[in-house]
């Protein structure tokens, strides 16, 4: 049977090689590099911090934390569940993940918040970042680590970076769509009492949004928790390193482990941020206006917008 | 007194290429050839009228005649098309974005028709907006809130969230909040439309409270004509974008300028409109206490035709005599004309509407109306208050409306 590839067979690969071997990686090199310190600074001082605190005073610090946002079952389980890492002796790479996790939820928020903002505020902007984030949420995780091993190299900074470029849409796409759900009675108010663009975000839409925004942050973090785990396969550490080694050694006991060390944190972090965002104390449509949206058409918030978004 | 605020030849034109449609418009073409030509929708077509320092003007049409798009104009929230918007001297369709903004600041405030108040914050922050936006110290924010919020007797509820308020309250909230700037204009969307008519009464009658007092130059729009008769000053009727006619309450329902405005008339109630003064004869024949007798007042009523006269006693009404009563009196000897007086008589204010007179009107005798001195200033036949209710200005005795 004939086939294309009897005729012409193009050499993609070797293109790819030529234009980031070639061209990228001798001319970039210092600029990724670059890229890295912020990240490396601000991972190094959270690992050493949480490495530093003792077990039970970090414990403590976490139970009273979720006592005050979820409620006292959610403290008990933190508890229980710290003291189970602990004493599975998973306690210090549970600290790095988590110090992973927060430098890279950091940076998320940093970069998408400002970034959903604009995109928000202007349609143009939006008609742009919306297909790159469509590509970052459809390129397989696994496929992400290539060109990052080649632009920033191995080690714990190119995995978080990894990590952040994976958990970044979400945040991006829910501070937009907040920020486009506030009602347009109140922008045309707060615009009629003479606002300044600044004072519009900062007074009505920012409040008014923060719900949703808070949704697209857990999103980001349980995305960044699941990546944490497969950048250790480019020499990111933490629990993710054990389930790893425990998959490459046939160590069922030993990557069980590290897994249910992974889900524990999960839940916990989850429960926080989901109660954040519920205890915001902004009693108002949003919520309404956004289930509402998953029903219209052609409203800003439309049904695929959402369910990229989740 | 010079106008606050002029609009000349305002047009809005929505949609693309918005200049085309506007040449069109000036060419005489219709709404609907230039929404089929263009893809243009008219909003405003060449509006002028003029406001002055604290009139209630009302802009009454139905929806879709362009009288939301015209008020947002007003603080430039949409930009017209072409024409120009004068407050005190300066055109809020061509000046720059910051000088929109101070003027939203200091000059205009609105007021929206489904309250707009911002959920996330408290009522006296809510009030207190307009003021932050300004940079106003919070506690003397806190300080102007309260005393707004006093202003439309929701002082107790500062703390609350708007969500905790009715309707009702929720658009006093509204109307404080427009009123903490102090700005000289007050623009109002329809902003009663979305509460129950009992409501609506209750909040229509605190607006006229409070501009007894304020004397705020208000744009109040509304679809609802009972309640531009019962609030305006002056009224414009918008169809299609522009305006039919310009008016006071009774000019509209008097004179209607074409049947549109004919139609919309046709069903008000025309005892709210018409006040006493407008179906009293304006110089009516009066009595002397001193110098006429009952035979001079018999004499008198069948010259003007009437069965009742009413008798003064220098500038003081001393009372009304029929002419049965001045017949009685001419018979007796003893009797005088002082005698012959009825001195509980009917009586209204120049102001007051009709339908307040029904109950003096029973009486059969005419109705005395009198300025803020009581002093005789016209008399109402209840002949004439049936006529001018019935809108059979025919038979009216009296000029029909104010100048």
């Amino acid at each position: 049977m004939f086939s294309p590839s009897d005729v012409l067979l193009i050499p993609f690969d070797d293109w790819v090689n030529i234009l980031v071997r070639e061209w990228i990686v001798p001319n970039f090199r210092p600029l990724f590099r670059a890229l890295q310190v912020p990240v490396s600074m601000v991972l190094d001082w959270l690992d050493t911090f949480f490495n530093a605190v003792p077990m039970l005073v970090f414990t403590a610090a976490l139970a009273l934390l979720t006592w005050r946002t979820a409620g006292r079952g959610m403290a008990i389980f933190t508890v229980i569940s710290l003291i189970f890492i602990d004493m599975i002796g998973l306690w210090p790479e549970t600290m790095t993940t988590l110090s992973m996790i927060v430098t890279s939820v950091l940076f998320c928020v940093v970069l998408g918040v400002p970034l959903g903002i604009l995109a928000a505020r202007n349609d143009r902007v939006l008609a742009v970042i919306r297909p790159v984030l469509d590509i970052m949420q459809t390129v397989p995780s696994f496929v992400y680590l290539v060109p990052i091993v080649m632009l920033f190299g191995v080690g714990m900074a190119p995995g978080i970076i990894a990590t952040i470029i994976f958990a970044l849409p979400p945040i991006v796409r829910l501070t937009n769509l907040g920020i486009r759900n506030v009602r347009g009675d109140l922008i045309e108010a707060a615009e009629a009492f003479g606002s300044t663009s600044w004072q519009m975000l900062w007074n009505i839409q920012l409040p008014l949004a923060m719900r949703t925004i808070m949704a697209g942050l857990n999103q980001t973090l349980m995305l960044a928790l699941s990546m944490v785990v497969i950048t250790s396969m480019i020499g990111a550490g933490g629990l993710g390193l054990t389930v790893y080694t425990g998959l490459g050694r046939l160590d069922v006991g030993g990557a069980t482990a590290g897994g249910v060390g992974i889900v524990l944190l999960a839940i916990i972090l989850d429960r926080i941020t989901q109660a954040l965002g519920e205890a915001n104390g902004v009693r108002t449509v949003p919520l309404r206006q956004t289930v509402l949206s998953f029903f219209r058409r052609g409203a800003p918030a439309s049904t695929a917008e959402i369910r990229r978004a989740a | 007194m010079t106008a606050k605020l002029k609009i000349q030849n305002l047009t809005k034109i929505f949609g693309p290429n918005a200049r085309e449609g506007l040449d069109r418009l000036q060419a005489g073409d219709s709404k609907a050839a230039i929404f089929e030509a263009t893809g243009n929708t008219v909003g405003i077509d060449n509006a002028s009228f003029d406001v002055e320092q604290g009139q209630i003007f009302v802009v009454m049409g139905l929806s879709g005649s362009g009288k939301s798009t015209l008020v947002r104009t007003l603080n430039g929230l949409i930009a017209p098309t072409s024409g120009s918007i004068l407050i005190d001297g300066e055109d809020i369709a061509s000046c720059s974005p910051a000088t929109l903004r101070e003027v939203r600041r200091n000059k205009v405030a609105m007021v929206f028709q489904h309250f707009a108040l911002f959920p996330h914050m408290s009522v006296a922050d809510n009030v207190a907006y307009g003021l932050k936006i300004k940079g106003i110290a919070a506690a003397e924010r806190r300080r102007r809130a309260e005393l707004a919020l006093e202003q439309v007797g929701l002082a107790a509820y500062a703390d609350s969230t708007p969500a905790e308020l009715s309707g009702g309250m929720q658009q006093r909230v509204g109307l404080a909040r427009g009123l903490a700037t102090d700005p000289e204009i007050l623009l109002m969307d329809e902003p009663f439309g979305a509460l129950d008519p009992l409501i609506r009464r209750d909040v229509q009658d605190e607006l006229l409270r409070l501009q007894k007092k304020l004397r705020k130059t208000i744009i109040f729009i509304t679809h609802d004509l009972n309640e531009a008769l019962l609030l305006g000053d002056r009224i414009a009727i918008m169809k299609d974008g522009a305006i039919v006619q310009i008016g006071t309450a009774q000019e509209i329902v008097d004179t209607p300028a074409d049947d549109y405005v004919r139609a919309f008339v046709a069903d008000i109630d025309r005892g709210r409109v018409f006040t006493a003064e407008s179906v009293s004869s304006a110089d009516p024949v009066v009595l002397q206490l001193g110098t006429d007798t009952s035979e001079t007042a018999m004499q008198s009523m069948e010259d003007a035709n009437c069965n009742a006269l009413y008798v003064l006693d220098g500038e003081e009404i001393a009372g009304v005599v029929t002419y049965q009563d001045a017949m009685a009196a001419s018979r007796d000897d003893d009797a005088t004309l002082a005698d012959a007086i009825q001195s509980d008589f009917p009586t209204a204010d120049r102001g007051s509407a009709l339908h307040e007179l029904y109950g003096a009107a029973s009486s059969g005798l005419p109705i005395a109306v009198t300025d803020d001195n009581n002093r005789l200033v016209g008399v109402v036949e209840p002949e004439a208050l049936l006529a001018q209710l019935s809108g059979d200005t025919s038979a009216d005795p009296a000029p029909a409306a104010k100048p």
